[in-house]
């Protein structure tokens, strides 16, 4: 049985429906990544399942039992905010005891336990600090700390990383997935950037418009992603649509796109025929390859020439070229220039088909 | 953005009004300054008379209108505080005046002001039975700066209807009042508080003399209750005051019976004691420096005018001074003055006052 | 278009941000010099200044006698006491007023509100009235328990109406994590939400004590001769012995007291964290967690309306049967020289839209001063020292103001000893502290950066103004006026005092009927306090009316 499942939940603001019918199950000890864009209404439910939101109507059950009279306080599980929500009046050691403290743990059990969660954030000795003085990154962890702190039968994560820039979110990201990993907490975060979703969640649910548009392990979703806005979403940078798709399917063997459509979606998807969404190194330029076209853009990025190819049938396309490569002749040449003709290879683990009827 | 507009420009009229006011000061004591060598600038004459007086002070509008009539000169009243503060603030302003004539000085704080100099002599004559309440000066002769304009008695006063119901003699004397027949029966405001429960100290001071702090004890162990204020005492506590009062004896004045009258009994349903009371009388004076001491002379005159006199007791609630204006009917039937009055002399009232409050407060806070 | 001038950096940067700051209070500045200070120190002069030298050894006789002691003693404890009360029934109150969704909400507030403006002697007489009636069964009576509770009766609209307004645009997140983390709501309320309304808290205590430190008429009324405090005694000793000597070091006392005050409470610190945004949440709905807030909040309403409730019935009341005469006689019938209870409720309101104004401009300039971000140690101090120094004139006896003006301001060219002008600004000059601290702390949870963002787009200070601190300024405003208005009808002691051209406002004239003997003037001095408290409300209703719905407008724009 799944520890936090959700039962045709909705959340209206002055009739107006933030959340939709959303229904979920996650398992005990899984990370379930809510992915969506900022308005879509994941904030809103994560905040339905603390007991901060009002349901107008369906359920949200615990180990079974139904939450519908339990106030956020007796729900047993701990939010972490976007922007942390220390509290300013309290050092850094206060507020990770906070949870403690309500609970009344003796001093000297409490103080042990602040210091092994500061450990296992990364930040030993931080105990007197005021809070107005940490970074972002220093202040999402000790929020991290404190929520981990009542042991927590569910972690409610509003947009952890959304706060702090690029190479810290990444770091921390993987941090934060170790720590939820060795302490096994069954946690939900929700999120508008794939990378976080991906390097959290065992699982993840896409949510457009106050629904869920698309659940499941996080590999499937991404391999085959329910719609053109979802595969877009999820970082997909081209979906080839109709005719463009039937030809891509024509001259790219079909069975290698059938083997990646397993587990794929569950909901219903709106699109009649089939439709192929690309990541942009889904396809590279090669000595021979199933497709060929003229290159019309090429930008040089530090590890890759980045192509757009114009393919006879198919239409523009991204593609990849490495910066210098050994040509026919043994040469090292540069990368393909505007103009060329190209051949392109296809690593279908890099793309998705887009379909209602897989069979 | 209305009221704004409004506010703002009120608020600018004000700041123009007070550049203006300044301006006109400076010209104006530039003017005094030219003129001080010429001792007959007559070309100048104020036509502003400033009468600076206590927060009970009225005069009815047509009087006022009347006065500015005949004399030509603007009345202007400024009218704060209470007997004390205008004695203080007269005192402190002395010299250089807010206005031209004070009136609401009493009998309790004249000598005060006559020591701090705060008063020029009258100029004019004082009508038939004004003489009477004239203060004597240090040398024996009248005081000619302070002018008795009204009069009145702090008596004790009696609920004659609930002595009747309750087949009780009122009492008469201030002995009487430490009678164990009246326990628990008189509300009186206290004497550091009200000026009325100061009177009403000086009565006792003036009846016993030095015995006076065993008469409070004797008072105060028969169940008197002390109020902050007149109000406080007559309309809360008092049987005809207030609907919840419960005690049928109050300190008040000779006039209040005029005010309790049963239309139907053809009666007053109070009496005021004739052998409790305490002679209030109120001065009017020139003030030292004032700006148009001709014009403040006229004022008092003014002041003790047959009209002004008749219209004393409907609009202050006090006795004229004068003897040959009528009173109004209820008045004429129903206040009846004491003839002989306690009083207790100025001058020693001053010298002793803060002395008998601190004993007076001890006695009573025992 | 021309590129913008580069600020001077440096010492020269920092001397043009002071020589700003201090144009913007130099106004408030004078006008406090003019009419606090200024005569404050002159009648302290004029008491202790003995033969061109400070007469210590007077000071030293004052303050050893016993009376001064017992005074000094019931004043401390007396406002402690109501300082407590206050708080502790105003939290509560603070929570159902502005926390809570139910219809009335408004009269609510504007009702707590009432008794803040009601002259101290009608409150006397009715508070007595209770005693020597319903409450006859207490078997208290001008004892200091009844002080006590009239002064928390005036005091507790202070705490309500600060409190409420910072809880109202309280950001709800650090609440709702603490929820998140297992924090039943009254462990949010103590770990949480009390110590994030704690500036808000002391500042209105601080004020409350100086009101109740300073209040006359109540405790003269109640306190009787039993029980004085510092401010009754300066009254006694000045208009009625006529010892300058003694007020004046009583007046010294008092200073003392309030600087000290003063001081303790600016080393807590009031100035709350900037947050970039702020999420406040709408009032919610009664639940049942709210009944402790709720009773304790009908307990205070029964305190504040029960005195009320005995005005409305004493103004009903005529030859003991039920009459409206006393409310015929409002336009003319009972007067004081010829002026009817019409006409000084209008003065009355005249007199407060100006001093309304003066206050809000006042204290606007004096907020903004004070809430600009500090650099330096220096740059804090004074802008603390500014804060405190605009609440004095809350803690110095009017007596002592009063009668200053008589002897400082009587010289040209500032010969104002009865200019009409005088009126409205030692109101402002009462209602300026409350104005202060009710702006100050919004003003300075504003991120600096959002008007550094402005500027850098171009936007002059004033557009700046305009664009970041107007929108959230709005609010905190319209509550401010609301006060500052109540401030100047109510206000009775500097007003009683304060020569005037025959104008007397509405307390003063209550005032004045009460000492008149006749029950139809009794009957309609009770039904002018009716009718000033009525009026008051619902000017209150009006202002938060008017804001509420530019409120709900600019929201829905945005």
């Amino acid at each position: 049985m799944s520890a936090l499942a959700l039962d045709d939940v909705t959340v209206s603001y002055d009739g107006v429906r933030a959340v939709a019918e959303v229904s979920l199950a996650l398992p005990r000890g899984e990370v379930l990544a809510v992915l969506g864009p900022s308005g879509c209404g994941k904030s809103t439910l994560l905040r339905a399942i603390a007991g901060l939101e009002l349901l107008e109507s369906g359920r949200v059950l615990f180990d079974g039992a139904d939450l519908a009279r339990v106030p956020t306080y007796r729900r047993g599980f701990a939010m972490m905010f976007q922007d942390g929500q220390l509290f300013s009046h309290l050092s850094v050691a206060a507020n990770v005891a906070y949870p403690l403290r309500l609970r009344a743990t003796p001093r000297a059990q409490a103080a042990r336990r602040v210091s092994e969660l500061l450990d296992l954030v990364g930040l030993p000795g931080y105990d007197r600090r005021d809070p107005a003085t940490l970074s972002g990154g220093e202040r999402q962890r000790v929020a991290l700390a404190r929520a981990l702190a009542g042991d927590p039968r569910l972690l409610l994560l509003d947009e952890p990383l959304s706060a702090l820039d690029g190479p810290l979110r990444e770091r921390l990201a993987t941090e934060l997935r170790a720590i939820l990993q060795a302490t096994g907490t069954t946690a939900m975060c929700v999120t508008h950037d794939h990378d976080e979703a991906y390097s959290l969640a065992d699982r993840l649910a896409v949510m457009r418009a106050g629904r869920v548009i698309q659940e499941g392990p996080i590999a499937s979703v991404w391999r085959a992603p329910v719609d053109t806005e979802t595969a877009l979403f999820l970082g997909y940078a081209r979906v080839l649509a109709d005719k463009a798709a039937m030809t891509f399917r024509e001259r790219v063997p079909i069975d290698a796109l059938r083997a990646t459509g397993d587990g794929g979606p569950r909901s219903a998807a709106t699109r009649p025929a089939p439709a192929i969404a690309l990541r942009r190194s889904a396809l590279s330029v090669a000595d021979r390859g199933p497709l060929s076209g003229t290159v019309t853009s090429a930008r040089a990025t530090p590890e890759v020439v980045r192509l757009i190819v114009e393919i006879a049938g198919i239409g523009e396309v991204d593609a990849v070229a490495p910066l210098r490569r050994r040509g026919a002749s043994g040469v090292v040449e540069a990368g393909p220039a505007v103009g060329a003709e190209v051949h392109l290879a296809v690593d279908t683990t890099r793309l998705a088909v887009i379909s209602t009827s897989l069979d | 953005m209305v009221r704004s507009t409004l506010g703002n420009a009120r608020l600018a009229r004000r700041v123009r009004m007070v550049l203006g006011l300044t301006l006109t000061a400076m010209l104006a004591g530039a003017c005094s300054a030219v003129g001080e060598g010429d001792s007959s600038a007559t070309e100048d004459v104020p036509a502003e008379v400033v009468l600076v007086t206590h927060e009970s002070f009225v005069l009815p509008e047509e009087l006022q209108a009347r006065f500015e009539e005949t004399s030509g000169l603007t009345l202007t009243v400024r009218a704060a505080g209470d007997a004390g503060t205008l004695t203080n603030k007269l005192v402190l302003t002395q010299g250089n005046p807010t206005g031209d004539v004070a009136f609401g000085i009493d009998n309790t704080f004249a000598t005060r002001a006559l020591g701090a100099d705060v008063f020029a002599p009258f100029v004019g004559d004082l009508p038939a039975g004004a003489a009477d309440y004239r203060l004597t000066a240090p040398d024996g002769r009248p005081e000619t700066r302070l002018v008795p304009i009204d009069q009145a008695n702090v008596c004790i006063n009696v609920d004659t209807t609930w002595f009747a119901r309750n087949k009780l003699a009122p009492p008469t004397t201030l002995t009487d009042l430490t009678d164990p027949a009246y326990r628990d029966l008189l509300v009186l405001p206290g004497a550091a508080t009200s000026s009325t429960g100061l009177a009403f100290l000086l009565t006792t001071i003036a009846a016993y003399g030095e015995g006076w702090e065993d008469y409070w004890v004797a008072l105060m162990a028969n169940g008197a209750r002390l109020t902050a204020g007149w109000s406080d005492a007559y309309y809360v506590d008092f049987t005809q005051g207030g609907e919840q009062g419960k005690r049928p004896i109050v300190l008040s004045y000779d006039s209040s019976p005029a005010f309790t009258i049963d239309e139907d009994a053809n009666s007053s349903r109070t009496a005021a004691l004739l052998e409790t009371c305490f002679q209030q009388v109120e001065y009017a004076g020139v003030l030292t420096g004032a700006a148009n001491p001709e014009g403040a002379n006229k004022l008092v005159s003014f002041l003790l005018s047959e009209e002004v006199q008749a219209a004393l007791p409907e609009s202050m609630y006090v006795f004229p001074v004068r003897t040959d204006v009528p009173l109004p009917e209820d008045w004429s039937r129903f206040a009846i003055q004491p003839t002989d009055p306690h009083w207790v002399d100025p001058a020693q009232i001053t010298e002793l006052r803060d002395e008998w409050l601190q004993r007076w407060n001890e006695v009573t806070t025992r | 278009m021309n590129p913008a001038p580069v600020r001077p950096a440096g010492l020269a940067g920092r001397l043009s941000l002071t020589a700003g700051r201090v144009a913007l209070v130099a106004i408030p500045l004078a006008i406090l010099a003019l009419f606090f200070v200024l005569p404050v120190s002159g009648m302290v002069a004029r008491g202790l200044w003995v033969e061109g030298r400070f007469d210590v050894v007077g000071v030293q006789e004052v303050l050893a006698r016993p009376r001064v002691h017992r005074v000094l003693w019931f004043t401390l404890w007396s406002s402690g006491a109501a300082t407590a009360c206050s708080i502790a029934l105003g939290i509560p109150v603070a929570y159902v007023c502005y926390r809570l969704a139910f219809p009335g909400r408004r009269v609510l507030r504007a009702v707590v509100l009432v008794p803040f403006v009601l002259p101290s002697v009608v409150v006397g007489v009715a508070f007595r009235q209770l005693l020597a009636g319903p409450l006859a069964f207490l078997g208290v009576d001008a004892s200091a328990a009844v002080i006590v509770a009239a002064l928390t009766f005036f005091n507790i609209a202070v705490v309500v109406r600060t409190v409420g307004s910072a809880w109202e645009s309280l950001d709800r997140r650090p609440g709702e994590a603490a929820a998140a983390l297992g924090a039943s709501p009254s462990q949010v309320l103590r770990t949480v939400t009390l110590p994030a309304l704690r500036p808000a808290i002391l500042a209105s205590a601080s004020v409350v004590f100086l009101f109740c430190a300073t209040a006359f008429g109540v405790v003269l009324m109640l306190g009787g001769l039993r029980y004085a405090t510092v401010e009754t005694e300066i009254y006694l000793l000045t208009t009625n012995l006529l010892d300058l000597r003694a007020a004046a070091a009583l007046s010294l006392l008092q200073l003392l007291i309030v600087t000290a005050l003063l001081l303790g409470v600016r080393r807590l610190d009031l100035t709350p964290t900037a947050t970039q945004e702020r999420a406040p949440a709408p009032p919610g709905r009664v639940s049942r967690n709210d009944l402790p807030a709720l009773s304790v909040a009908v307990v205070a309403a029964a305190l504040v309306m029960a005195p009320v409730l005995t005005l409305v019935v004493g103004s009903l009341r005529s030859s003991g049967e039920w009459s409206l005469v006393n409310y015929r006689t409002l336009t003319g019938g009972a007067e004081v020289g010829g002026i009817s209870v019409v006409n000084a409720l209008v003065t009355s309101l005249r007199v407060a839209v100006d001093a309304t104004w003066l206050s809000l401009g006042l204290g606007l300039a004096v907020a903004v001063a004070v809430s600009r971000p500090s650099r330096t140690r220096r740059e804090r101090t004074t802008r603390s020292l500014l804060d405190g120094l605009f609440a004095l004139p809350l803690g110095v006896s009017a007596v002592t103001v009063g009668f200053g003006f008589l002897i400082t301001l009587d010289q040209p060219p500032l010969d104002l000893r009865d200019h009409p002008l005088l009126v409205p600004v030692a109101q402002a000059l009462v209602a300026l502290p409350l104005v202060v601290r009710t702006l100050a702390p919004v003003l300075a949870g504003i991120d600096v950066r959002r008007r550094q963002a402005a500027a850098s787009l171009g936007a002059n200070p004033w557009q700046a103004s305009w664009v970041v601190e107007w929108p959230v300024l709005r609010r905190p405003l319209a509550a401010a006026a609301g006060f500052a208005f109540a401030v100047s009808l109510g206000e009775f002691g500097a007003t009683s005092f304060l020569a005037r051209d025959e104008r007397p406002t509405l307390p003063v004239v209550i005032f004045r009927l009460l000492g008149q003997p006749g029950e139809l003037n009794y009957g309609t001095a009770m039904a002018a306090a009716v009718l000033l408290a009525g009026v008051t409300a619902a000017v209150v209703v009006a202002v938060e009316q008017i804001e509420g719905r530019s409120a709900t407008r600019g929201a829905g724009l945005r």
